[in-house]
């Protein structure tokens, strides 16, 4: 019997997507296989067919959920671990410090980007997982940036944001939202075309970013865009910004418009609904409906 | 949301990681299976040293007890166990829990 720990931890701690088989039936109880997306493995479950079973299943499109699983007749605990959500703050401004405050809460790592020192300071960012002083897009081109990666690129200043963009739009990273009117960002697409960028990836910019709440106030920018955070993770449609222009301020109407009822229910705890408070002060709700 | 998997083995790993360092054994229960409403989702895990040291949790604290008890005997003899526990509503209700349901739990030994 095999615990495979020791790969396990030094995997997770790299931020590795793998899958972790284990024989839950007698015959072979805690044999376990582990398999890492790209198709490398570890360990056995004792039976070549099961190993072929979960490999296959392990580097699909659709991974398993973590649970019992009967693979050939036999029952096999599935553990799908998927990295740790990460969270790239690129420009160390004044909403970036309550931006790292609500995403740590919502189990994100983050990380603070800025070249400029003066405010890429510890005093201002006691909180973060991590404070990097260095030009972001040289910072992101040299870090491992995997598929539950969300970057957030808040500077104003395109000499800082446009190349950094460049990295992550290129990289395939989860989410990119970049701050700015939509004026600003008509020239931040134009900029990104110049550069070379397919029509493709710089729609994957999230712009104006964060879901619409109507606050202005720092605090209130970086709950919006930690609500949009949220959104993306969990595969609401609020976070999904395929839609045209015109089609969101339709869903925009029928969510003020559906609002008393929208705001009675209390869905959830924390952070979303402090969302929702912010929404409802502001006269407005987000996404439309959910 | 997949990453309370992760977050369940980065939970004990501090404490895990301190034993190990040590010299000490370690088993690992980990929740695979659950009925009902359960207070711990699949993959929650709950290490237990030779020592007697304990981190994480498998239940809202109704069956750390017996799960501790048993991970002993896997400490000793290195032999994983498929250990199923149903927590009655009668019983969820005496001890404060609104649970009810099943928990199935796997205990291993980690390699040395």
């Amino acid at each position: 019997m095999s615990s495979r720990f020791e790969s396990l931890r030094r995997s997770l701690l790299a931020g590795e997507r793998l899958v972790a088989f284990t024989r839950a039936d007698d015959d072979a109880l805690g044999a376990r296989l582990l398999v890492w997306h790209d198709g490398r493995s570890e360990g056995t479950l004792r039976s070549p067919d099961l190993d072929r079973a979960a490999t296959t299943l392990a580097t699909g499109q659709d991974l398993p959920a973590t649970g019992l699983l009967e693979i050939d007749g036999t029952e096999v605990f599935v553990e799908n671990f998927e990295p740790l959500p990460q969270l790239f703050i690129v420009g160390a401004v004044h909403v970036a410090i309550h931006l790292v405050h609500f995403a740590r809460q919502l189990g994100f790592r983050t990380v603070v980007v800025d070249a400029r020192s003066a405010f890429a300071t510890a005093e201002r960012f006691p909180h973060t997982d991590e404070l990097v002083v260095e030009w972001p897009a040289e910072y992101l081109a040299r870090t491992r940036l995997h598929d539950n990666t969300f970057c957030v690129f808040l500077t104003h200043d395109e000499k800082l944001d446009n190349p950094a963009l460049e990295v992550a739009l290129e990289a395939g990273v989860r989410y990119v939202g970049a701050l700015g009117s939509s004026r600003t960002h008509a020239k931040r697409v134009a900029a990104l075309r110049e550069a070379g960028l397919t029509p493709e990836l710089i729609d994957r910019i999230h712009a104006p970013i964060g879901l619409d709440l109507g606050g202005r106030k720092p605090e209130e920018i970086a709950l919006a865009i930690a609500a949009e955070l949220v959104a993306v993770r969990s595969g609401s449609e609020a976070g999904d910004r395929g839609r045209s222009a015109g089609l969101a301020s339709a869903a925009e109407l029928v969510a003020v418009r559906s609002g008393s009822e929208a705001g009675d229910r209390g869905r959830r705890a924390g952070p979303a609904s402090a969302a929702e408070l912010v929404a409802v002060r502001s006269g407005r709700l987000p996404g439309g409906e959910r | 949301m997949l990453a309370g998997t992760i977050a369940a083995v980065l939970d004990i790993l501090p404490d895990v990681d301190r034993w190990r360092a040590d010299g000490r054994k370690v088993a690992v229960a980990t929740v695979i299976r659950t009925v009902g409403s359960s207070p711990r989702p699949l993959g929650s895990k709950m290490a237990v040293s030779d020592a007697g040291g304990i981190s994480g949790s498998v239940s809202g604290g109704c069956i750390e007890g017996a799960v501790i008890q048993e991970a002993r005997s896997v400490l000793e003899d290195g032999l994983p166990k498929r250990l199923l526990y149903g927590i009655s509503d009668e019983q969820a209700w005496s001890v404060g829990l609104t649970c009810g349901g099943e928990v199935e739990v796997l205990v291993e030994r980690l390699d040395a």
